[in-house]
This record gives structure tokens, C-alpha cells and sequence, in this order.
């Protein structure tokens, strides 16, 4: 069985649009986390996010695009082509079989929904847009991306809340090994409209500080919540001998995967599961994991499951953990995508991104936190966590590649 | 009836810009009355959002069904038309 390998990256994150600018944001420590600007926020009880900044549509999307599309899947439209681009996939070309999508979602196109409510009951049905039919929808990136770039191999969308990022480019290594040489995968979530934000606080676990340093806080002993985010990354996910014949550049190997569900009754119980089961699945033990992408719900209770699951697996305060996002936003499908994405830089570049605002861990999280700054660590595996509301839980292993 | 205004083939142009976005790699601004929609770039989804905007700025009821009835601006012009002047 050949390795799934990451051969091309594309990022749209608060602190930066475009890979390599947001690499140096993460690692200068500049966060993104700001009020909200796209609507006056100042009545309901999460007022900061990570808005993506300096995105301007018309500069990167046809123009027959724009009426069809919010701002999430315009995002992750420009999230897909920089990492086609940026795999040295040919722009223009012919129909692409060989080449699949799939995507994670959290809530679709919230954005284009609200606008079309909007329309329906103020103004009547007829001024609903043909375009709702499908622009709501979760799989509505997988959709933009196959039709845009004639990808025509299997298509997907996952939909495992945060979990997502890491399910959906699980998903790509299994089409890969069924015989698709590349998926293009990841994914770029977010929702900052009213009702997006009307969703997020009706299911909790987001911040009411309007103070945005230091506003998303996990792993800490005054944690209450995490702020909210949109982007994420999109990664080309390719088979490592057809990387190899076309003479590719591979950031890493996606060379452990697995997803629990955590029981009724018993939440909180199956991240360990899927740490031990993805370490297993790239033939690999505890010591040789250099670095840990947390999920960091920055929910007390979440936060110190997430420790005790690490600390069982690894041992106390003995493996370095991360949480960068902490300078973007939670941003939902979006995060671990982006989480994906950052460790492979920093597989790369072997340095660890800081938890950015947060000075130490709670005494109850015995874990050893990069805070402060970027860490330099000799890096060859390093794993990434992730858990959706509901119960999903998901752990990657990405490993620099044997070249 | 007969003070009725009528869809111009620069009406439809405007409203297909306003329903799908206008597109630098395809000049609808010259000879496309027989061009289907489908080589200007423009899909089933395109023509419904269209229909509706006719719809809506000739207050006419136009049925869904024009939308495969016609597949160039000329089919699409007579067809409308002949709803507005009750023919």
C-alpha cells in the first residue's frame, strides 16, 4: 500500500491569506482576533472573531462566481487553488478524473442562507435566489472546487463539526488507497453573520470577552471559551509514487489516522482512543511523536480531558502541545484543516508554533504547553487532535516524508 | 395589453449580468441571439435566477418551464414576449 502524501497547501486564516503569510504571523505571534466588523455585534454575547482580512473577491474569483457564493466558500475557493497552485497541479487543463474532493463542513453556507431568509420574508419568494438551491449546502466547497478546477474524481463532504478537517483528508487517504491518485482536501468553515453567530451561542462553548488579547485561552486555569473564526486550509493529498513520478515537493506523509465516537453517557472518553488508534495506524510509539496540535476547546471541563487523554498516552508534561489557533479563532471544519496545514510547516521548518496569549497551563492540565514563542524542536512526527460537538473525536499522524 | 413593454435583448443582457455575474472571457455584448446559453456561460441555475428577475421587474408570471423551452437569448426573447403581449 503506498503513502498518502501532502504535495500542496493552501491557507486563508485571520492572521494571514496565503500560506506563507500566515506562517510568519503564526510564528511573529500576531493574532487576528479582533470585534466583529462585518455586522454591529454589540447585541449578542460573542462580539470577537477571526475575520479574515484583506480578502477582496473580485481579485480572485471570476466574476461569475460571486453571485453563487458567500464568503466562506469564496474563502475556500481561494484556500483550493493556491493549494493546486502551489502542487504544481496545471490551471487549465482538461477533465481532471484522477483528482477527487472532499471537504469538511460545519454549517454550510450559513451566510448565503441568511441573506436569502432575508429576502424570502421581506420581500417573497420570487426574490429568493436560484442560487440557494445548492449554496447553503454542506457540500457546496467539494461542489465549487470539482466544477472550477474539472476535478472529476470521487467527491465527498464530511460533516463532524470540528472533527471535520482531520475526517475529511482521512477520507481522502481512503479513495486514495481504493486507486484516486490525488484528493484535494481540508477545509475552510466559518459563519460571521448574525445568524451564524445566533447558532454558535446556542450551542455554547464561546467566550463573551470583548478584550481580544489573550481572549481565547485554552488549556488555562480562567479558560471560558474559545472565539470563533473563519478559513482554514485546503491540502492536495496525493499518492507518494505518483507525487515521486511527476517529481512533486512533499511536505509530509499523512501516516496515522483514526476517529472514535464517544458513547452516550460517557462523553469525553474516546479521544484517548483515537490518539492510541492513529499512533498505531502509522507504526509508531509515543516517543516518537515530537509535537502535539491540540484541540483546545478552551472548555474547562474539555480542556482537562484533553490533558488527562494526553498525559495517559504520552505521560505527564512529556510531549510539547500546541494551540496557534489561539491567534485565529476555533474555526470549526476549518481548524484542524488549518492545524494540518501549520504542522506540516512546522515539520518543515522544524519549529513549534506558541499557544499564543496564554502564559501556562492550568495546575489540573499536565501537559507542557509551548507558550511565549515558537519553540525550535528537531520535528519528524508530529499529531494532530480534533473534536466535534456530539461526541466525534479525530487524531492524524503526519510524519516528514522518507524521501 | 398593448402598452405592455417588451424584454430588449439589453434588458436580458443587464438582467443575466445582475442574475450570474459577469465574466471577462465571455462578450455577451455582441451577436449572441442565437448563441446558445450554455456557450455564454451561462447554466440551467443562470436562467432560472433570470427568469425569476423577468419575473419580477416585468411583473409577469413566467413558468419554471422556459428555462428548458429556451436555450439561446432568441428562444428566450420570443418566448417571454409572447407571454407579455398575451399571444
Amino acid at each position: 500500500m503506498s503513502a498518502a502524501v501532502v504535495t500542496g497547501l493552501g491557507v486563508a486564516a485571520a492572521n494571514g491569506l496565503g500560506t506563507e503569510a500566515y506562517w510568519r504571523a503564526t510564528l511573529d505571534g500576531r493574532a487576528g482576533i479582533r470585534e466583529i466588523t462585518r455586522f454591529d455585534p454589540s447585541g449578542y454575547p460573542v462580539r470577537l472573531a477571526g475575520e479574515v482580512s484583506g480578502f477582496v473577491a473580485e481579485e480572485h474569483l471570476p466574476g461569475r462566481l460571486l453571485p453563487q457564493t458567500d464568503r466562506m466558500t469564496r474563502l475556500s475557493l481561494y484556500a483550493a487553488e493556491q493549494a493546486l497552485a502551489d502542487a504544481g497541479v496545471p490551471a487549465a487543463g482538461g477533465l481532471r478524473y484522477d483528482i477527487g474532493v472532499a471537504t469538511a463542513s460545519s454549517m454550510g453556507g450559513f451566510e448565503f442562507g441568511q441573506r436569502e431568509l432575508e429576502n424570502l420574508w421581506s420581500k417573497g419568494g420570487s426574490h429568493v435566489s436560484a442560487y440557494q438551491s445548492f449554496a447553503w449546502f454542506y457540500a457546496v466547497n467539494s461542489g465549487q472546487i470539482s466544477i472550477r478546477h474539472n476535478l472529476r474524481g470521487p467527491g465527498a463532504a464530511l460533516v463532524t463539526d470540528h472533527a471535520g478537517g482531520l475526517d475529511a483528508v482521512g477520507h481522502a487517504r481512503r479513495q486514495i488507497r481504493r486507486g484516486t491518485p490525488a484528493i484535494l482536501t481540508g477545509g475552510v468553515d466559518g459563519a460571521l453573520c448574525p445568524l451564524g453567530i445566533a447558532g454558535l451561542v446556542s450551542t455554547g462553548g464561546y467566550t463573551s470577552r470583548t478584550d481580544p488579547d489573550g481572549a481565547y485561552r485554552p488549556f488555562a486555569a480562567d479558560a471560558d471559551g474559545a472565539v470563533p473564526g473563519e478559513g482554514g486550509a485546503h491540502l492536495l493529498l496525493e499518492d507518494r509514487d505518483a507525487a515521486r513520478a511527476r517529481g512533486a515537493k512533499v511536505y509530509g506523509e499523512l501516516a496515522g489516522y483514526a476517529a472514535t465516537f464517544d458513547p452516550a453517557g460517557a462523553p469525553e472518553t474516546g479521544l484517548r482512543r483515537a490518539i492510541t488508534g492513529a499512533l498505531r495506524d502509522a507504526q509508531v510509539v509515543p516517543a516518537d511523536v515530537g509535537l502535539v496540535f491540540a484541540d483546545g476547546t478552551a472548555d474547562r471541563a474539555a480542556d482537562r480531558a484533553e490533558a488527562a487523554a494526553l498525559a495517559a498516552v504520552f505521560g505527564p508534561r512529556a510531549v510539547p502541545v500546541t494551540v496557534p489557533k489561539t491567534m485565529v479563532g476555533r474555526l470549526q471544519a476549518g481548524a484542524a484543516a488549518l492545524d494540518l496545514a501549520t504542522a506540516l510547516l512546522a515539520l518543515r521548518d522544524g519549529v513549534a508554533p506558541h499557544t499564543a496569549g496564554v502564559d501556562a497551563p492550568a495546575p489540573d492540565c499536565p501537559i507542557d504547553l509551548v507558550t511565549g514563542s515558537p519553540r525550535s524542536l528537531p520535528l519528524n512526527c508530529v499529531l494532530v487532535l480534533a473534536r466535534g460537538r456530539g461526541g466525534f473525536n479525530a487524531a492524524a499522524v503526519l510524519r516528514r516524508s522518507q524521501q | 395589453m398593448t402598452t405592455r413593454e417588451l424584454l430588449s435583448l439589453d434588458d436580458l443582457r443587464r438582467i443575466l449580468r445582475e442574475a450570474a455575474g459577469d465574466d471577462d472571457t465571455v462578450d455577451i455584448d455582441g451577436d449572441i441571439l442565437d448563441t446558445p446559453f450554455v456557450e455564454l456561460g451561462f447554466d440551467s441555475l443562470a436562467i432560472l435566477e433570470t427568469v425569476s428577475r423577468v419575473s419580477r421587474e416585468f411583473s409577469v408570471a413566467l413558468p419554471d418551464e422556459v428555462v428548458e423551452r429556451c436555450d439561446t437569448p432568441r428562444a428566450f426573447l420570443e418566448d417571454v414576449n409572447r407571454t407579455l403581449t398575451g399571444v
